[in-house]
């Protein structure tokens, strides 16, 4: 007798009969039914009609029975959110039942019904569970508090079950130290809010150490994926951690080895390089690395994954382990490739000739994609190794010599690559590789054979022959083929202009006259003008020396390595990307940095470092009021430095980086962290600016702040820089910017950063229509960036430009060009920069205006926290083009009627009412444009808080 | 953590799904399906697969995809550690893992599942915590069962669940009490053309079969020790005691379990107990194949179970050969040759040889084949290691006691 009878149906009337059964007297017949009702569940068939039946089953004192019609609840309650109400009364009961698997049982089972009204009923219960004497009740209470943080976090936290969590990781069980750990973990990934209340400190941490060893392996990762986002004080303590997590590397769990691999590489960066500790670390991490490629496929393929990144980092790890990495033939073909990528990475001079042994192996095996990839690895591995490029060009011809044809055709593509590597070293083979020409047939090695051709033409006698024969089917070749043969051409012309004349001509007019590809027309037409006009030059562009390949090309930059270092064991670093960059609608994503090497100097500079700093994904974050002195400092640093730009009364330049690499690494965000002008130019107080009538003591309340008071206001409020465009999403370029208003203009400040290997240049930019037409007024002036050089540029913009409305309003999305290639990225503008200089309102149009305007346009805001008093709300407004028209007090509240202007015309008048005493003041703002109202009230927000 | 898991067959039916968090609805499969779809093989399937908006990881076991969907980052290794812990529960649970027996046993593994994980995190996954809770299908029970209306689920909690030792249930009683311990090697080695050694190492395992009453301490010794420098330990092992003096020292989950996995790696020697000689070779007219095996290194004793797969080219037809020994079928739709050698008697080698039957027309075959090997050496653990001692501490009865070693062929492979 199996279940399998469940499955079968008894056609129509089913539904019918079910109920008929669940309705029975009988407790066997019940049981029996709610069995079918689950069978049918199972398959994906909808019961939930039933619900009202299988709910009556559910008060019964048979365990068995009560797990059936809970998981049917689970199911199905989401749907009958009024009949589950009918459950509540049982669970609460069961909640208190004497036998401790009920009462688990009973807190699982509601946390996962996801219905609102339930979840107000579970809190009480829930409460005592989390208290319960038995930690089994426990445990299962801890991760309750996840699922209702799930369904509705506000109630998670204003119950203050978050607290309760915290103090289960002191409990005196470690399977409940596990669970809470996982509970808070995943709380941590989803609400920022709740990131803040989990911080873990020392004592947290040993906690946390000592359950590591007693808990369950499950448990295990949890901790260790915990311990791996603590930054430990200082190198003993990081030692410390490192001594007691180093023994879970022999565990049986895949997960729990990898992610002690994590927790290891991750805070081996803050231990003293080439110290001895370091070494043991290194010669441990070997065996149990080793061990997960003997495991199942799958767990090979993500160990592999992980192992690309650990052998880029500390290549010294792995260095003898190269046979491990061999391919076998049975390998899943997800795994011969991951094997494959890792031995190239590892291929060193000492080894070189065991990998090519084995690749020319690979190479006459039966998968052609991996044979394709093994010809392709032998190329990289005579790029990558200078001493065995001879070897590789050798190995390579007696794949050519088996006649292949995949084999030929990607042996040719990689003997063009080592052809840029080794630039007139091999050419000898180029007959060889000739007499294989008519077997091409993909485009990629056609194209390949075509440059060869082309780029040493001087030494192929019947060059001029060969290029002649692609040329009869020019128009079926391919893009790439095409462009190729014209280079070629023009090169062989440039070499031998006597009697390649003809060819040269009958190429050109076949890419600019027959051709309908835009690339190919332009590259002929280029051609074409460059050879009528000045051969030589010609001579000097088409014939100009090349770069030379290497290897790093495909190595993985090192700041996007260093962030998935930190991510090894996730999927992140199964799939080579920053979380951010594919896990959605995480809130208050945050972009981690492995810990530096603190030193005495610069611990302030590395406990900075490896504070989150807010990735652009969140703007809200990176905007929120800096509750510390350093915008004004910026802003004093701006005013030294305007003193030759003749600024006029509200205005400041933006505030000036020092260039530091630490500083531009997290860009704006740092500003708040460093307490003081660390690297600054200390301002002698004779770099005042000549300050106009309405803020003349601003310059000096600068001086102020620095000293700590609140500053009275200088200048137009210039947002901190943040980061606009990340160095990972930009092949290098890393951007961070903010607008500034000075001079009756405004600016866009910005701090390029090139974080790649090579030279960045060429920058051009461009802005895409916007709401308030804003274009650069100017060229955007950038030098060629060396690598991990900054330069700061100021780009005047002017509201000249055609309009389109974006949402939010001062959207503004940028591209941004250099050599390498386009990138783009949207920023908000502040709209004061927007105010303009005129925005004074004569008293009784004010009035006029202010009456004339429905006010169904009116709009009112409160601004908590305001500390400053009247005078200063409106020294500082006036100081970003906020006037006040007039002020008047009203039974003790101090009334502001201010006016403003943007630059498309439209006027805004304000109302301001602050209450002495009272921090907390209102906004009412009218204008017949009321979409502006939103941007404004952020706007005035960002000033009184700055 | 882990929302849903889907158990699909071979023909890409969905014909279980368990949700551990909101429904996630069976359409998401379709990205697998995809996956699959191109894959050549159903074990080239990647093992994590990125959809818009989730991640789905799976494993293939017994002809079924356990296809685990999650949504959030979580490390890939513990869903699949996870899924290899279902389907080892299964196993343990029916004695089999397959379609016929999943739905068969539908209650119980719905009921497994659900103990397994709670929300997306592992709840139980202890075999014997498990059987606590719910009790393994047996013919005896499920009779009594359907007499009186009783249950396989248990109303108690588990003992062994918070104890210090979550692996072992209490009260634990046998009248023999017993300990086996098994010392598996398995020799994964690349042989090329020539007949020398590319790669081997040797993948080990201690697996054990205890039968002790109480609460037993056991520790094991070995001769020689060195040879493990890369171990990795079931939960109940004090790592301490290895670290410190090289003994395994633990308290025993009841039943089958793994106590240690070892590696010993590409860098120390590693003898190989067989040689395969093969000769192939192809002309317009036919091909010839020739093959003879013999024992290597093999400490004396006999090498047995020796069965040789060869993988053909397409071009071969069909064979006809004959071997001194065993039986030997050739399968002419993926052309493989399997030849069931048998022991090796080194007075008189094995070999099979004869004729292959080419495509007419067809070039020689680009691609060589590889022959894999299998065999077995009874009362050998081939790196030789050797345990020393074992004892018990705890409990008063006398136990008996025994060691078995067994050497086989893991991923054995020879080039040709």
């Amino acid at each position: 007798m199996t279940d399998s009878k469940y499955f079968t149906t008894t056609k129509k009337g089913e539904i019918f009969e079910l109920k008929a059964e669940l309705n029975s007297d009988k407790k066997d017949r019940k049981k029996e039914a709610v069995k079918k009702v689950i069978a049918s569940m199972t398959v994906g068939k909808d019961v939930s009609a039933l619900f009202p039946d299988v709910v009556n089953c559910m008060q019964t004192d048979n365990l068995e029975l009560k797990k059936l019609v809970y998981l049917y609840l689970m199911n199905y309650a989401k749907t009958q959110p009024d009949m589950a109400i009918m459950a509540v009364n049982t669970f609460v009961r069961d909640c208190e039942d004497a036998n401790p698997l009920i009462r688990a049982l009973a807190v699982r089972t509601m946390g996962c019904i996801r219905v609102d009204k339930i979840t107000e009923y579970l809190c009480e219960p829930l409460r005592k569970c989390l208290k319960d004497e038995d930690p089994y009740v426990r445990k299962t209470a801890a991760v309750c508090v996840a699922k209702l943080h799930d369904i509705n976090s506000q109630l998670v936290e204003d119950q203050g079950f978050l607290d309760h969590l915290r103090d289960l990781l002191s409990d005196s069980n470690p399977m409940v130290v596990a669970n809470a750990v996982a509970a808070l973990a995943e709380i941590h990934e989803s609400s920022p809010t709740a990131a803040a209340l989990i911080d873990m400190n020392t004592q947290t941490i040993n906690k946390l150490l000592t359950a590591l060893n007693e808990c369950t392996e499950w448990g295990q990762i949890f901790i260790l994926d915990s311990l791996a986002n603590y930054t430990p004080k200082d190198e003993r303590e990081g030692q410390s951690i490192c001594e007691r997590v180093t023994p879970r590397l022999a565990h049986a769990n895949a997960a729990v080895v990898l992610s002690a691999v994590k927790v290891l590489m991750k805070f081996m960066e803050m231990l003293e390089p080439n110290s001895d500790y370091i070494n043991t670390l290194t010669k441990k991490l070997s065996p149990p690395l080793v061990t997960l490629l003997s495991a199942e496929p799958e767990i090979q393929y993500v160990a592999l994954r992980n192992i690309n990144l650990i052998v880029q980092k500390r290549p010294d790890i792995l260095k003898h382990e190269m046979k491990v990495f061999f391919v076998k033939y049975n390998d899943p073909i997800y795994v011969k490739l991951e094997k494959l990528d890792i031995m190239i990475r590892l291929a060193t001079q000492a080894n070189i000739a065991q990998v090519l042994a084995e690749l020319k192996e690979y190479a006459t095996e039966v998968d052609v994609d991996f044979v394709r990839k093994s010809v392709r690895a032998i190329g990289r591995c005579a790029i990558k190794v200078e001493q065995s490029a001879e070897r590789c060009v050798s190995t390579l011809l007696d794949l050519i010599q088996t006649k292949v044809n995949y084999v030929v055709q990607e042996a040719i593509v990689v003997i063009k690559d080592i052809f840029r590597k080794y630039p007139n070293k091999y050419e000898s083979i180029i007959s060889i590789l000739c007499e294989n020409l008519d077997t091409l047939d993909e485009p990629e090695a056609r194209a390949s054979m075509v440059w060869i051709i082309g780029e040493y033409a001087e030494r192929i006698d019947n060059a001029d022959e060969l290029l002649e024969s692609f040329l009869e089917g020019f128009h079926d070749e391919n893009t790439q083929v095409q462009l190729q043969l014209l280079t070629a051409i023009v090169k062989l012309f440039l070499k031998r202009p006597t009697d390649t004349q003809e060819l040269v001509q009958q190429v050109l007019s076949l890419a600019t006259q027959d051709s309908d590809n835009p690339d190919l027309r332009d590259r002929g037409y280029i051609y074409w003008r460059l050879l009528s006009t000045d051969p030589a030059a010609a001579k000097e562009v088409v014939l100009a020396e090349k770069p030379l390949i290497s290897e790093e090309t495909d190595l993985i930059e090192p700041t996007l390595l260093d962030e998935l270092i930190c991510h090894i064991a996730s999927l992140a670093s199964v799939y080579h990307k920053p979380p951010s960059a594919f896990v959605e609608g995480r809130g208050g994503m945050t972009k981690v940095a492995l810990p530096s090497r603190s030193q005495s100097a610069g611990s302030q500079l590395s406990d900075a470092a490896a504070t989150p700093a807010a990735a652009p994904s969140a703007p809200a974050a990176v905007q929120q009021p800096q509750p510390t002195i350093i915008p004004s400092q910026g802003d004093l640093i701006g005013d030294l430095l305007s003193m030759d730009l003749g600024p006029t009364t509200q205005t400041a330049p933006p505030p000036q980086q020092p260039d530091t690499g630490a500083m531009d690494l997290l860009g704006g965000g740092l500003d708040s962290l460093l307490g003081g002008p660390v690297g600054a130019p200390t301002p002698p107080p004779a770099a005042q600016p000549p300050m106009g009538t309405g803020s003349g003591l601003g310059g000096l309340g600068d001086i102020f702040d620095l000293a700590g008071t609140p500053g009275l206001g200088g200048g137009c409020y210039v947002p901190p820089k943040q980061v606009w465009l990340l160095a990972a999403k930009a092949k290098g370029l890393e951007i961070a910017g903010t607008f500034s208003r000075r001079q009756n203009q405004i600016f866009m400040d910005m701090t390029f950063t090139n974080r790649a290997l090579t030279q960045l240049s060429g920058f051009a930019i461009q802005l895409n229509k916007n709401s308030f037409g804003i274009i650069p007024g100017a060229q955007l002036n950038v030098v060629a960036l060396n690598p991990n050089q900054s330069f700061d540029t100021s780009l005047p913009l002017s509201p000249v430009g055609p309009i389109q409305r974006m949402d939010p309003l001062t959207n503004l999305q940028v591209a941004i060009k250099n050599n390498i290639d386009v990138f783009y990225f949207s920023c908000i503008m502040p709209i004061h920069t927007l105010f303009v200089e005129d925005g004074v309102m004569d008293k009784k149009i004010y009035l006029a205006t202010w009456k004339d305007i429905s006010p169904s346009n009116e709009i009112q805001y409160q601004i908590s926290n305001v500390t400053y008093n009247t005078d200063t709300i409106s020294q500082k407004l006036q100081a970003n083009n906020i006037f006040t028209i007039a002020r008047r007090n009203v039974e003790g509240q101090d009334m502001l009627y201010q006016s403003l202007k943007l630059t498309n015309g439209i006027w805004v008048l304000t109302e301001l009412k602050i209450m002495p005493g009272n921090t907390s003041i209102t906004l009412s703002l009218k204008s017949r444009a009321v979409d502006v109202a939103t941007a404004i009230q952020q706007s005035f927000d960002l000033i009184l808080h700055n | 953590m882990i929302n849903s898991l889907f158990i699909i067959n071979n023909s890409g039916d969905i014909f279980m799904e368990k949700h551990w968090k909101s429904v996630i609805n069976k359409s998401v499969c379709d990205y697998f399906f995809e996956a699959q779809e191109k894959a050549a093989s159903p074990d080239d399937v990647p093992p994590v697969i990125n959809t818009p908006h989730h991640y789905l990881i799976s494993i293939y076991r017994n002809q079924l995809y356990f296809v685990a969907v999650v949504t959030t980052e979580v490390p890939p290794l513990f869903v699949i550690e996870f899924l290899h812990r279902v389907v080892e529960t299964f196993e343990d649970y029916f004695s089999e893992c397959n379609e016929t027996i999943i739905k068969d046993n539908f209650v119980i593994v719905y009921e497994l599942l659900e103990e397994m994980l709670d929300n997306g995190f592992p709840l139980a996954t202890e075999s014997n915590i498990l059987k606590e809770l719910i009790r393994p299908p047996n013919i005896i029970r499920t009779v009594v069962n359907s007499v009186i209306g009783g249950t396989n689920v248990s109303d108690q909690l588990p003992t062994g669940q918070l104890s210090n030792v979550p692996w072992r249930r209490s009260g634990v009683k046998y009248t023999n009490n017993e300990a086996y311990f098994d010392v598996i090697e398995e020799v994964d080695a690349i042989i090329d053309k020539s007949g020398s050694l590319v790669f081997a190492e040797i993948q080990g395992y201690i697996d054990c079969c205890i039968k002790l009453s109480g609460m037993p301490d056991l520790t094991m010794s070995f001769m020689n020790h060195r040879l493990l420098d890369d171990v990795s330990f079931h939960p109940c092992v004090r790592y301490k005691r290895w670290e410190s003096e090289r003994i395994i020292s633990f308290v025993p989950p009841d039943g089958n379990f793994r106590l240690t996995s070892y590696h010993i790696g590409s860098q120390s020697m590693v003898a190989i107990p067989i040689y395969v000689r093969p000769q192939m070779s192809f002309k317009d007219s036919g091909g010839r194949f020739d093959l003879t095996v013999g024992p290597k290194q093999t400490m004396g004793k006999t090498v047995d179970n020796v069965v040789i797969k060869a993988e053909l080219p397409k071009v071969v037809l069909n064979v006809n050969l004959t071997a001194t020994q065993g039986n030997h079928t050739f399968d002419p739709v993926n052309k493989t040759l399997t030849w069931e050698v048998g022991k090796i008697n080194p007075q008189k080698l094995p070999s099979i040889k004869g004729s292959m039957n080419l495509q007419s027309g067809s070039p020689p075959p680009e691609a060589n084949p590889s022959i894999t090997v299998q065999f077995t050496i009874q009362q050998l653990a081939i790196s030789g290691l050797k345990v020393n001692r074992l004892d018990m501490y705890g409990e008063k009865y006398k136990p008996f006691k025994g060691v078995k070693y067994l050497t086989k062929a893991g991923k054995f492979q020879v080039r040709t």
